[in-house]
């Protein structure tokens, strides 16, 4: 045996005797590694169980079936159909008719004023816009499912608890036994809540729906995205493509890194005092709300964008230049198009910042309650994110399940948008 | 640079704007308390949907968020009403005054009493007002006795009143920025505090510290700030049965299966011992009106007349059922004559 041959069956010997334990060191990071995803994946799953399973119920609305005589001598006594006495006709009166009709041994004042309870106070509006759609109802009868105050749909779902003390529950036992009558009748009955997806914000958790959250949400997106995504990828271009590099460009780059960082309520804050202050604009527009989520996204969109602009190679740019391009064709005929999916996605991931983003809307007056659902970026409105917060600060038992099921849209708004930015990315971005 | 051109464009934007919304505002605009928030959101509501006017837009800004607003001046871009979860004082009526807010409406609403609760898992506490100050408050008389203050030694409710039950003392309750806080702090901790005399000397002596020993709540653990958020402490009561909360009435209502109210001084905090005055941690809710507005927004007069109509604020109101505690007859009565004639207030102090 040569000496050389001893050396070398000397260090596969060295080999071998640390080899067990360098697999193991690798295994033991795998297993961490993995255990970590698992974690990470069983935290979201735990948060998606959670929200789901006290938000699905949301989306069913109990409903009563009632025979509602449209009697014409509370409706419009003087038979003219005149619109203003029909709308301002006394709708509940009927339904107060329809119940006592079904309960006639309900006598106390007391007793009717919690009979006339179980159905919502929108039944009458329901009333109200059906008479006003079709006159000709007045003097029919009809059988119409009509939704339960909220204390009633919470007993249906089961989230009050029939068995213990009546005066530990919301829902007394003469109510319960009302209730108990209908379900045997099968009178009531589990529908889709429409309410909730196109109604405005409501006091009474039956009537509330987050149309008009979702309306503002798209009112203060639209204006962010007009305004932080040209102004974001003509700094972008500008920064990357023309400008000189020197102290100042280098201060600017510090900057805008610098705004990516800054909590969002100082965004907040400068839009109070610069956009309702001093321009006077009106608080609670989704205007101003869009104006305040540009700020904040402009970082993002600007880094993103420089990010693409650097991933095109110089040889494109040599090549435009090469054929006689003028530094602007070449920009906007190669650079930019190849580039513009990797800004979009930037875009896409900056607007998912702002649909859930509720403290700068704090300072600007969007955390209100607001009826009437907007009709322009100028009317008052609030957004998603903040529709959940002032629920979830609500004392009535049944915004607990809309405070749910509204972050369950939210997050659903949130999931589209993300994969389609990993669509865009997929489908558009080219590696050199 | 890119400041410049974001400036630039908001103040296009900005002017753009300006031109077309400064001339009208066809709704009203409310901001204040989040106590009264609840029931202003309501009349509002009901409001929208009875008459032809347009739904009042309600901000929820905090009392003193919202009477800063409301004074900053006169003028479409102020908001015409600010609701409170107690009185104006006298430095934001001259603060009003200087902006050229002269005449303001007071409404007071109702009333609100703040509970102390545990979950129904455990025992019912009985307190008194003197035993809350001992245990939350940061300095306290010397148990030993003696006129000096040491720092809260107490760590069990027993050890503060031997007549409660031996129990740590967690108590999960409002920050600071609250006006339930404020309104605690005021009614139940100066309450108690008010009852060992050589304290209650040293109020016209020196007020900052006599206000410094009534007001200030301890900070080693046992007080624990658990958010503006009602519901999340009923949620955590619940599952600590060992802690007691401070909350609103209205939540206590809402929850009455899981919760169950202690009582303050032998008074347990029902619905009829805080509309008597007898449960002594309640408080009254205001809301104040710009009286230059009226006339000019259109509906404020009509808002005023559904918040004082009988079937919002009175005894069978649909306030009431929201968990607000409403004023005697009397009292209501002579409000509802003052909103009518529009009678400005007039601080007496």
């Amino acid at each position: 045996m040569s000496k050389s041959e001893q050396q070398q069956a000397r260090t596969i010997d060295r080999v071998n005797t640390t080899l067990a334990q360098r697999y193991g060191r690798e295994r033991r990071f795998r297993r961490f590694g993995f255990f970590a995803v698992v974690l990470g994946l069983a935290f979201v799953g735990v948060m998606f169980l959670s929200i789901i399973g006290k938000g699905y119920s949301a989306f069913q609305q109990t409903r009563i079936l009632l025979d509602i005589e449209f009697t014409e001598s509370v409706i419009d006594p003087s038979g003219e159909r005149d619109p203003a006495v029909l709308s301002s006709a006394n709708y509940s009166a009927l339904i107060k008719n329809s119940l006592r009709a079904l309960y006639p041994e309900v006598k106390d004042r007391k007793e009717k004023r919690e009979l006339y309870g179980i159905v919502s106070n929108g039944a009458a509006l329901i009333l109200r816009a059906k008479v006003m759609a079709d006159p000709t109802l007045l003097g029919s009868q009809a059988q119409l499912w009509l939704p339960a105050d909220d204390d009633i749909d919470m007993l249906v779902k089961g989230y009050i608890d029939r068995t213990v003390v009546q005066s530990e529950r919301r829902v007394k036992d003469n109510v319960i036994a009302w209730i108990e009558k209908l379900e045997s009748e099968q009178k009531i009955g589990k529908f889709f809540n429409t309410t909730f997806l196109t109604g405005g914000d409501s006091r009474e958790p039956e009537l509330a729906g987050i149309g008009g959250a979702v309306m503002g949400s798209l009112y203060t997106l639209i204006v962010t995205l007009l305004l932080s995504f040209p102004i974001g990828v003509a700094a972008a271009v500008y920064l990357e493509e023309f400008a000189p590099r020197n102290r100042w460009t280098d201060l600017v780059e510090v900057n805008i890194n610098n705004l990516a960082a800054v909590p969002s309520i100082v965004f907040g804050l400068l839009g109070l005092a610069v956009f309702i202050n001093f321009f006077g604009l009106p608080r609670s527009a989704p205007l101003v709300g869009g104006m305040v989520l540009t700020l904040m996204t402009l970082p993002t969109i600007i880094i993103a964008s420089r990010a693409a602009l650097k991933a095109v190679p110089p040889s494109i740019r040599e090549a435009a230049l090469g054929v006689g391009a003028s530094k602007m064709q070449t920009v906007f005929h190669h650079v930019l198009p190849l580039s513009m999916p990797g800004m979009l996605t930037g875009t896409i991931i900056g607007m998912a910042q702002a649909l859930g983003e509720t403290a700068p809307l704090l300072m600007i007056g969007m955390v209100a309650f607001i009826v009437d659902i907007p009709g322009s970026a100028m009317d008052p409105a609030t957004v998603l994110p903040v529709q959940i917060f002032l629920w979830a600060d609500s004392p009535e038992r049944a915004f607990l399940e809309k405070t749910s099921a509204a972050i369950m849209v939210l997050l659903g708004f949130l999931i589209v948008m993300n994969v389609l930015a990993v669509i865009l990315r997929k489908r558009f971005e080219r590696r050199w | 640079m890119i400041k410049n051109r974001i400036v630039l464009a908001a103040a296009l934007t900005a002017a753009a704007v300006s031109t077309v919304n400064a001339a009208s505002r066809d709704y009203i605009s409310v901001v204040g308390s989040s106590t009264v928030y609840p029931f202003a959101t309501v009349v509002a509501e009901n409001f929208g949907k009875t008459t032809a006017f347009k739904t009042p837009k309600i901000e929820s800004t905090g009392s003193g968020g919202g009477l800063k607003l409301f004074c900053a001046g006169v003028g479409v871009e102020h908001p015409d009403i600010t609701n409170a979860s107690r009185r104006i004082k006298s430095s934001e009526v001259e603060k009003c005054a200087s902006n050229g807010v002269m005449d303001i409406v007071e409404v007071k609403v109702g009333y609100d009493g703040i509970v102390m609760a545990n979950a129904k898992s455990a025992e019912q506490i009985k307190l008194t007002r003197r035993d809350v100050f001992l245990a939350l408050a940061k300095q306290v008389p010397n148990p030993k006795g003696g006129e000096d203050l040491v720092e809260n030694p107490y760590k069990t409710w027993k050890q503060v009143n031997a007549a409660l039950p031996d129990m740590d003392i967690e108590v999960l309750g409002p920050p600071p920025t609250s006006g339930t806080r404020d309104a605690f702090v005021e009614l139940a901790m100066e309450g108690g505090c008010k009852t060992f005399d050589f304290i209650k000397a040293m109020k016209k002596k020196d007020k900052k510290a006599y206000k410094g020993i009534c007001h200030t709540i301890r900070e080693d653990g046992a007080f624990i700030e658990a958010g503006e958020n009602d519901n999340l402490i009923v949620q955590k009561l619940e599952s600590n049965p060992k802690a007691i909360g401070i909350f609103g009435f209205s939540f206590l209502d809402q929850n009455s299966d899981k919760v169950q109210g202690s009582s303050v001084d032998g008074i347990a905090p029902t619905f009829e011992a805080i509309a008597d005055g007898s449960y002594p941690v309640s408080r009254p809710l205001y809301f104040y009106v710009k009286k230059a507005h009226v006339g000019k927004i259109p509906g404020i007069q009509e808002y005023l007349a559904e918040f004082t109509s009988d079937k919002a604020w009175g005894d069978e109101g649909y306030l009431v059922d929201k968990g607000m505690i409403p004023m005697p007859n009397q009292e209501r009565n002579q409000f509802a004559a003052d909103v009518k004639g529009l009678n400005v207030l007039k601080l007496t102090k």
